[in-house]
């Protein structure tokens, strides 16, 4: 499957998808300033097309393996929102009734395999996930994302060789966003594209694509995905793209001079992938429609998760093993 | 019967699993072909092929990795950290993400591995080849904790790791890999968490693990002479912890003496002896005394590595000491 085959209303779900993903980032940080969502968080504001367009080409059964910065590409899976509103919020009817938080965002129910929060540690596990689908001939791949900063260190290397030599069923996806939290990425790597670059040294193609234009995402995902799904194993692909907001919750992002965040503004992918499908034939009816109908679904689920528990004592000492208990001793 | 080596015991025991489960596989560094460097794994790879039991490079985090997310989908991985030294490097995946996912996904995941290791010294390798690291997976929330001292009992607690939903540490002895005794044929399968009697005594109770046990066994041989009857446990499992053995056993010597092959400082017996100072306070008859490695790294000098780690010798001097002062 190309781009050219996606029909219109194909293309509407990926206009949809990156409209879920903005105005749901958009209101976690609104619920952060009212204090419902407590401790860090890491939004995607900006990258939505990345998310978009991998989980638009992923099989149902596929497994996501993400970041802290993952509530993205979470949702784009499918995972309700209500779900992981409620767990930044803590709530019993958050995803993982508010043990994981936004860090750690699960649904094994939807392929989402977990967000890690240290830093390359999903690489190799994803390579697991992958050997198993491997081992038990199920046709799964593996979609393990992770940011620019990530390729500095050891566990990247690490799993793009073990991924290499086993042939995997695995994609890699660089999100190069320009900046390891507060420094230019370019300053503390030794190449220019820090993912593309080091392709090479594992056998693999050097792919780029504009992670900003999620018709380009969605092919590129599409064509590695079905190479690993027919046993030709690992792709990398090191998507361009910028994060609009600071690194986490804490930090305004001032270090970005301000002609490089306009610039990069004036790239967002939504109101890009609006003028295109207007071009395309979309009518603007439909699109605010789109934006409507996900406001509505936003404001739904804010109420939802706000009326959610908060946790007792009982989840506390809960699964720890997997007999539901936490006794260490007899 | 046979005579079977603890080393030829983790073969058995790793490959009576294999055959009952297609979903137990085998990954670690020179574990194929070469029969693992302490020939561990020797007739594995002939017996179930190089699918199922796995050369890896040399990258621990890849292997921990791989064992996880194999794990989390439904495989029944055991994986080799060659020497439990090495654990320093991939210990990211053993506390982070293996530890803790199951707890903070709440229950979503589940994590049915082994991670084996060879540990402790010994063998005169130097600081970086010989330490003993119970202690720090013990201290971890969410992982268990196996070390067996004999032939016996490597096969039944491997089954029983292998069966378990939740991730294990087996950690193998160095110091014990030639060591031969009886095994039955069939199958053997043991229980996690259950401390065995070695030695019933009167006088006072030793609590050890690992290499040690058969020092401590030896030593209460001697003490015997010297009219110290002593009981010995083989706590077999530091989690769970069969608390109630070592409290029965401890309760009825009215002393307790913890023999660890670890440095001193928040060594497991340090744990014991907190549980015993809490629950049996008043049962006890003298101070509760821990015969350990000193908090210092190991030397490589046989002479000095000798020092180190308990003796037979000096376990016999410090509970006789202790139990004529």
């Amino acid at each position: 499957m190309t781009i050219e085959s996606l029909d219109l209303d194909a293309k509407l779900g990926l206009y949809r998808s990156q409209v879920e993903l903005r105005q749901f980032e958009k209101r976690a940080y609104d619920l952060f300033l009212e204090n419902y969502v407590k401790g860090t968080s890491h939004l995607s504001l900006g990258q939505e097309a990345i998310a978009a367009g991998f989980a638009a080409a992923m099989r149902e059964d596929d497994y996501t393996f993400a970041t802290y910065r993952g509530h993205a590409h979470t949702l784009a899976r499918g995972v309700p929102m209500t779900g992981v509103l409620a767990e930044l919020m803590g709530r019993t009817n958050g995803l993982m009734a508010g043990k994981g938080g936004s860090m750690h965002l699960t649904s094994v129910e939807h392929g989402v395999m977990g967000s890690y929060a240290i830093i390359g540690a999903h690489l190799p596990i994803a390579c697991g996930a992958a050997w198993s689908a491997q081992y038990r001939g199920s046709g799964q791949v593996a979609v393990c994302f992770f940011g620019d900063g990530t390729t500095n260190i050891g566990a990247f290397h690490e799993a793009l060789n073990f991924a290499a030599i086993w042939k995997l069923p695995v994609v890699f996806v660089c999100e190069n966003n320009l900046w390891m939290e507060y420094t230019r990425t370019s300053e503390i790597t030794a190449v220019e594209h820090p993912a593309a670059d080091r392709a090479s040294a594992y056998g693999l193609e050097s792919i780029i694509v504009d992670g900003n234009d999620v018709d380009a995402v969605f092919e590129v995902a599409k064509k590695a995905i079905d190479r690993a799904r027919a046993g030709e194993g690992p792709s990398m692909i090191e998507a361009k793209t910028y994060r609009q907001a600071g690194h986490s919750r804490a930090d305004p992002g001032k270090y970005r001079p301000d002609e490089e965040v306009a610039a990069w503004l004036a790239k967002d992918p939504i109101p890009m992938y609006h003028a295109r499908l207007l071009a395309e034939g979309a009518t603007e009816a439909q699109l605010s429609e789109i934006d409507r109908a996900v406001a509505a679904m936003v404001d739904l689920a804010t109420e939802e998760a706000k009326a959610g528990e908060t946790p007792g004592a009982d989840l506390l000492m809960k699964d720890v093993w997997a007999d539901g208990g936490s006794a260490w001793r007899n | 019967m046979a005579q079977l080596t603890f080393r030829e015991a983790i073969a058995r025991g790793i490959a009576q699993e294999m055959r009952r489960d297609e979903s137990v596989l085998m990954i670690g560094e020179d574990i194929g072909a070469a029969g693992g460097v302490f020939k561990g794994t020797v007739g594995l790879f002939e017996e179930f092929g190089g699918l199922r039991v796995r050369d890896t490079p040399i990258s621990e985090q890849a292997i921990l990795g791989a064992a996880m997310g194999a794990a989390m989908t439904g495989l029944r991985p055991i994986a080799e950290i060659m020497f439990s030294d090495f654990f320093a490097v991939c210990w990211d995946l053993v506390v982070n993400e293996i530890a803790k996912s199951r707890y903070m996904t709440n229950g979503q995941m589940t994590f049915p591995l082994v991670i084996r290791s060879g540990n402790g010294g010994g063998l005169r390798f130097g600081a970086q080849h010989s330490q003993s690291v119970e202690n720090w997976a013990m201290q971890v929330p969410g992982l268990k904790v196996v070390v067996p001292s004999n032939a016996l009992d490597v096969i039944g607690l491997m089954a029983a790791a292998v069966r378990d939903p939740d991730p294990v540490i087996f950690l193998e002895a160095k110091a014990l890999y030639a060591t031969k005794m009886e095994v039955p044929d069939g199958e053997i399968v043991d229980t996690l968490g259950t401390a065995k009697v070695v030695r019933q005594g009167s006088s006072a109770t030793i609590v050890t693990i690992g290499a040690m046990v058969p020092r401590s066994l030896a030593a209460a041989e001697e003490l015997a002479a010297q009219g110290i009857d002593c009981t010995v446990i083989d706590v077999r499992s530091l989690i769970p912890l069969d608390t109630q053995t070592i409290l029965r056993e401890v309760s009825a010597t009215g002393r307790l003496f913890t023999v660890e092959e670890n440095p001193r400082v928040l060594g497991w017996g340090a744990e014991i002896s907190s549980i015993v100072a809490e629950e049996l306070f008043y049962d006890l008859d003298g101070p509760i005394v821990r015969i350990t490695t000193p908090h210092i790294p190991l030397p490589a000098a046989d002479a000095l590595e000798d020092m180190a780690i308990p003796s037979v010798s000096r376990i016999v001097e410090e509970i006789s000491r202790s139990m004529n002062g």
